[in-house]
């Protein structure tokens, strides 16, 4: 099957091209098949955003090549391939929750009918249908952030990029925006690309862990993970799920200490 | 969104303004304040009515350079900035400029616009008016169109967009709070602009020439109730705006505390 997303030695600098100040991505090569739930997870800094925001181009990789659904990530842009959700759920003050999720559609110009249908399906989605007419400031962090995802699925796009929407959510909100995430992604057959560092979110949410390290920004390890489907609250308490959050962990410690001895030498 | 009634709401405000009144009626007739230095409440009432035709007209000569006068300033700054948000260049060029002109006293100008147009022109009020409400305008809306979120471009970027849908989308909503803030300030300004460019010559029939001409003939009474109208012009004014922005930002936070 061909891949949804393709990253062939991208390397991404910052700062003059000849003295480069940072090497925010280095060597990054990663497949992501359809359907695949991918988690990006490392410390801050080492390029998770970065990453995203090149497979979405929103940022130009400094060298190597960034194809998503088989196009350069230029033309799938262009063609609207893919939804995007920030850590601030980014909403229009001035749209009401509906005409949010809207925007997109309005802006491809589907016709105002068709708009108000697949809106109220993308908020029923999201378990919003009771809220459609409210300003985003009359709700809570978690229901702003599943409005922004109501928004980003609204034109059905086969690729979701997700840049820590759940970093701003309390531990509880957080959980159970994960399970209502992983339903959506059943139901929708969509691809997502999900940063994170929170290690428990990355193992409940993936069928991959992506594993990153700081100056440069690379990929250290890749974790499948094996966890049965369907997750649930039982599935946060399995024995195997610990042992994945605990493989992680390691995973990430050792890209550390590797990365320290780097910088001894 | 408050459950309070009409009378809750209002009456505080309207015992005030009748005790103010009361309080001055009773303080100048106590005292015996001369006229000069301030007429009892009765007293320029009494004058208002007596005068109703002469403030009525001058009234509407001021309103007419006041309204003109902020039309164009008004509509000039905006568009100015609109230009401004395509090309960032301008603004750069321009912004400074604005900036410092903004803290000119503008006002300052009225007797060379009065020798250009001739001070019986109405142009001479409008033009005063125009530049005084033109610098607000157009630096406020400037950074109504610029101040945007980042994260809200970015994602129209996602959604590739064009710089025309972004100026429609998000830009000119984003630039709405900011460009009633201004017309609220304007909407002031644009009066005092009109009655004191007046005082500096104008015709007959116009509230700055009115109020001069009364008080040089010790008719404080009258004066006073040509300035009272005025007052109450300046609110009226003020009142329209926040209308509008009712009418045109519902869904901006701030309507509510109003
Ligand atoms: N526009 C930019 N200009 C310069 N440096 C940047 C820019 N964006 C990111 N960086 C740098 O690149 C590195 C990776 O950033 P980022 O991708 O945001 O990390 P993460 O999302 O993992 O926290 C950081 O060192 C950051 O300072
Ligand atoms: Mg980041």
């Amino acid at each position: 099957m061909a891949s949804v997303v393709s990253l062939k030695n991208v390397n991404k600098f910052f700062g003059p091209a000849e003295r480069p100040t940072t090497i925010a991505l280095k060597d990054i090569n990663l497949e992501i098949q359809p359907r695949e739930f991918i988690s990006l997870i490392g410390p801050s800094g080492c390029g998770k955003s970065t990453l995203l925001r090149t497979i979405g181009d929103l940022v130009e990789p400094s060298s190597g090549e960034v194809l998503v659904n088989g196009k350069p990530a230029h033309q799938a842009r262009i063609n609207r391939e893919y939804g995007m959700v920030f850590q601030a759920p980014v909403l229009f003050e001035w749209r009401t929750v509906l005409k949010n999720v809207e925007l997109p559609l309005e802006i491809m110009g589907v016709p105002k009918a068709e708009r108000i249908r697949r809106g109220r399906e993308m908020l029923r989605l999201v378990e919003l249908q009771h809220f459609e007419r409210h300003y985003p400031w009359q709700l809570s962090g978690g229901m702003q952030q599943r409005v922004a995802i109501a928004r980003a699925l609204a034109f059905r796009p086969e690729l979701l990029l997700m840049d820590e929407p759940f970093g701003a959510l309390d531990e509880i909100t957080r959980e159970r925006m994960n399970a209502e995430l992983l339903r959506i992604w059943h139901e929708t057959q969509t691809t997502v690309v999900f940063v994170t560092h929170s290690i428990p979110e990355a193992v409940f949410l993936s069928t991959r862990v992506v594993v990153m390290s700081a100056r440069p920004g690379r990929i250290t390890e890749i974790i499948p993970i094996d966890l049965p489907y369907p997750r649930n609250v039982e599935t946060r308490e399995s024995p195997r799920f610990f042992e994945l959050v605990t493989l992680v962990r390691e995973a990430l410690r050792k890209s550390e200490e590797m990365r320290e001895e780097l910088e001894l030498r | 969104m408050s459950r309070t009634s009409p009378l809750e709401r209002y009456g505080p405000p309207i015992a005030v303004f009748f005790l103010v009144i009361a309080l001055w009626e009773l303080l100048v007739r106590a005292f015996n304040v001369q006229q000069f230095l301030l007429p009892a409440p009765t007293v320029i009432a009494e004058a208002f009515f007596r005068t109703t035709t002469n403030i009525f007209n001058s009234a509407a000569y001021t309103i007419r350079s006041a309204v003109f006068g902020f039309g164009l300033g008004a509509g000039a700054g905006i568009l100015v900035a609109l230009i401004t948000a395509r090309w960032t260049t301008v603004r750069e060029g321009l912004m400074p400029f604005a900036i410092a002109l903004n803290s000119v006293p503008i006002i300052a100008f009225a007797p060379i616009m009065n020798n250009w147009f001739g001070s019986t022109n109405p142009l001479s009020k409008i033009a005063i008016v125009a530049v005084i409400t033109f610098f607000p305008m157009m630096i406020n809306m400037v950074r109504g169109l610029t101040l945007v979120e980042p994260a809200k471009i970015e994602l129209m970027r996602s959604y590739a967009t064009t710089p025309l849908q972004v100026l429609i989308k998000v830009r000119i909503p984003n630039a709405l709070p900011y460009l009633f803030n201004a017309l609220k300030v304007c909407s002031t300004l644009s009066l005092i602009g009109a009655i004191v460019g007046e005082y500096f010559g104008g015709p007959r029939d116009s509230l700055g020439v009115y109020i001069l001409q009364e008080a040089q003939l010790f008719r404080f009474d009258n004066a006073w109730a040509a300035i009272i109208i005025s007052a109450l012009l300046g609110i009226a004014f003020y009142l329209v705006i926040i209308g509008l922005e009712r009418i045109a930002i519902p869904w901006h936070a701030s309507i509510d505390k109003q």
